[in-house]
């Protein structure tokens, strides 16, 4: 019934395929070009002469480092946030009255929070803590402004579970730390690697903290290492394209090992 | 004797709920996190207010000059052109990505094995940071190497980047690039869970593909389409790395958008007073339009009905 070929979506689904994969395409052959060849036949061009010379360049400018800075935040980041965002999440569905109801739309507002808008008291902040300058100033903005959309998800999955488990444990005499441990983390997992993903992206993906309150080559994450990138290599163009692929790298093979965790965890921050 | 059984049952249900509700976790246990939230989004929340109250260098004290600020944000015409320049970007990005995503999302619902092959590859541009798109795509609109440089009779001037026009439809294209993909997932996601047995009964009534899709598909689609669009509306507002490493607000400042505009006024020209009106100025639009959302979409009501269960 619904299996007639749909040539219209066929059409434009290779448009788009087209839109997509040429720029990758071009991403991909211009890092494995020498310069010149570059300068002479442009980025979409069918590749001749495959150099790795401009990875070799890339990495002897420190870009590893960068890497692994930017692994440390995503790592702090998440544990920060499950930390503090599994008992808020905890006490917002299992507690009661007022107040619990009150930091649940607390979170829902603050959802709408730019961080972009708050930076300049932010940097204040961060400076007057000691922490300009070091990963810290990055770790502990990431994880705050990624609180509110682990609340969400994490109290989302832990309302699926059903009340009657709850009150078996408590007739049992389960204190609540013991509930949380034995009986809500395990069942809420899948949200919790979902608030962990989503985390994880925001610190990969993140360039404004980094921008503003690092500026040493030992704090240098990767986005800003690209963007000065720019500037120091500006006329290397291969090598700046492949710093650019190198940067992917990471995400690449959790891509490649964990693509159902990282659909599920993208899908799952939309909300549902 | 009923009334006495009766009252006994309320008694010895009250006191089981009262045991139970003694093993319910108190707000003690959202303290750490809400201190934590409070010292790093809100106080700053509140701070940019303040801020936006005084003049201050970043250096010296700040100085309480009242409104003043304001009213100079309000009768600067590069703050209007920003606003302009923020809203087309905001109802471009809107009116590519919307329907692409939308038509994508629904498409790659279909469990076919070409669409899931497919669907893999359109989710790569994900996998780079949005600093990355951004410097991959500046070098592919290079005016000299670029693409644009062979395709140059085909667009009339090899230098896209050059005219706000140009500078615009270059941001949206490559703000689309990168996103439509995330939204085209939540649509996905949205499109598996309309039930088959609406196109099944419609299909049997003679409804074409397009009357499915416009009378049974899009209304289904209703929730996600608020949800994604205040993503885009929200994350729109605060593009502030794109417009950097794409067209440093330029050519001039005809791509200066507010975001782009606040940062060069805080850590440009350290005038940081005025930036915090500017970003103060943002806050409330992207809380308005998150609270509409909120509305809209019927979030909030969601929550509290479940609340407490």
């Amino acid at each position: 019934m619904r299996s007639r070929p749909n040539y219209l979506a066929g059409i434009a689904t290779f448009g788009w395929l087209l839109i997509i994969g040429v720029p990758l395409y071009a991403l991909v052959n211009t890092a494995v070009q020498p310069q010149t060849t570059y300068t002479d036949r442009g980025p979409v061009s069918l590749p001749s002469a495959v150099t790795f010379d401009n990875f070799v360049t890339v990495v002897r400018s420190g870009f590893v480092g960068y890497l692994w800075n930017t692994a440390l935040v995503a790592a702090a980041t998440v544990a920060i946030v499950l930390l503090l965002a599994v008992p808020i999440s905890y006490a917002v569905v299992r507690g009661h009255g007022w107040l619990t109801r009150g930091v649940f739309r607390l979170f829902l507002l603050g959802l709408a929070i730019p961080a972009q808008a708050v930076i300049i008291p932010l940097f204040l902040i961060i400076n007057r803590l000691g922490f300009y300058d070091s990963l810290w100033g990055i770790i502990l903005p990431t994880a705050a402004f990624s609180m509110p959309v682990s609340v969400l998800v994490i109290s989302g999955g832990m309302r699926n579970i059903s009340v009657s488990l709850y009150e078996a444990m408590a007739l049992d005499g389960a204190r609540p730390a013991r509930i949380l441990l034995d009986l809500v983390i395990p069942l809420s997992r899948s949200s919790i690697a979902t608030a962990s993903i989503f985390a994880a992206l925001q610190a990969w993906n993140g360039f404004l903290f980094p921008l503003i309150m690092t500026q040493s080559d030992s704090t240098k994450v990767v986005t800003l290492g690209l963007y000065n990138f720019v500037s120091e290599y500006g006329a290397n163009i291969p090598a700046l394209l492949a710093a650019v692929l190198m940067s992917a790298v990471p995400i690449l093979l959790v891509y490649l090992f964990a693509r159902r965790a990282l659909v599920a965890g993208l899908m799952g921050a939309g909300g549902k | 004797m009923v009334s006495v059984t009766s009252s006994r049952l309320v008694r010895n249900r009250e006191a089981r709920r009262a045991t139970l509700a003694l093993e319910r976790p108190g707000v003690a246990w959202a303290v750490p996190g809400l201190l934590f939230f409070a010292v790093f989004a809100l106080a700053p929340m509140a701070g940019v207010v303040y801020l936006s109250l005084t003049s201050w260098d970043g250096l010296s004290a700040p100085q309480f000059t009242g409104l003043h600020n304001w009213s100079r944000f309000l009768s600067d015409g590069q703050m209007w052109q920003s606003t302009l320049v923020t809203a087309v970007l905001l109802v471009g990005n809107i009116a590519v990505q919307a329907p692409i995503s939308i038509l994508l999302g629904v498409w790659s619902a279909g469990h076919q094995r070409n669409r899931a092959v497919l669907s893999a590859i359109f989710f790569l541009p994900l996998l780079l940071s949005t600093a990355a798109t951004a410097v991959m795509w500046r070098q592919l609109l290079d005016p000299n190497f670029g693409v644009p440089a062979e395709l140059a009779g085909l667009l009339g001037s090899a230098n896209l980047l050059g005219s706000q026009g140009g500078a615009v439809a270059c941001l949206v294209l490559v703000t689309s690039w990168q996103f439509i993909p995330f939204h085209t997932l939540l649509y996905q996601g949205a499109a598996r869970t309309v039930p088959e047995t609406l196109y099944q009964a419609a299909a049997i009534d003679g409804a074409g593909r397009a009357r499915q899709f416009f009378h049974i598909t899009l209304p289904q689609l209703r929730n996600t389409i608020v949800t994604s669009t205040t993503f885009m509306l929200v994350g729109g507002l605060t593009t502030f790395d794109i417009v950097l490493l794409l067209t440093n607000g330029g050519p001039g400042t005809d791509t200066s958008i507010l975001p782009f505009t606040m940062y060069q006024t805080a850590f440009r020209t350290y005038d940081y007073g005025y930036a915090s009106v500017i970003a103060s100025f943002l806050l409330l639009l992207a809380t308005g339009a998150s609270f509409v959302m909120v509305k809209l979409s019927g979030y909030d009501k969601m929550t509290s009905t479940l609340e407490g269960m």
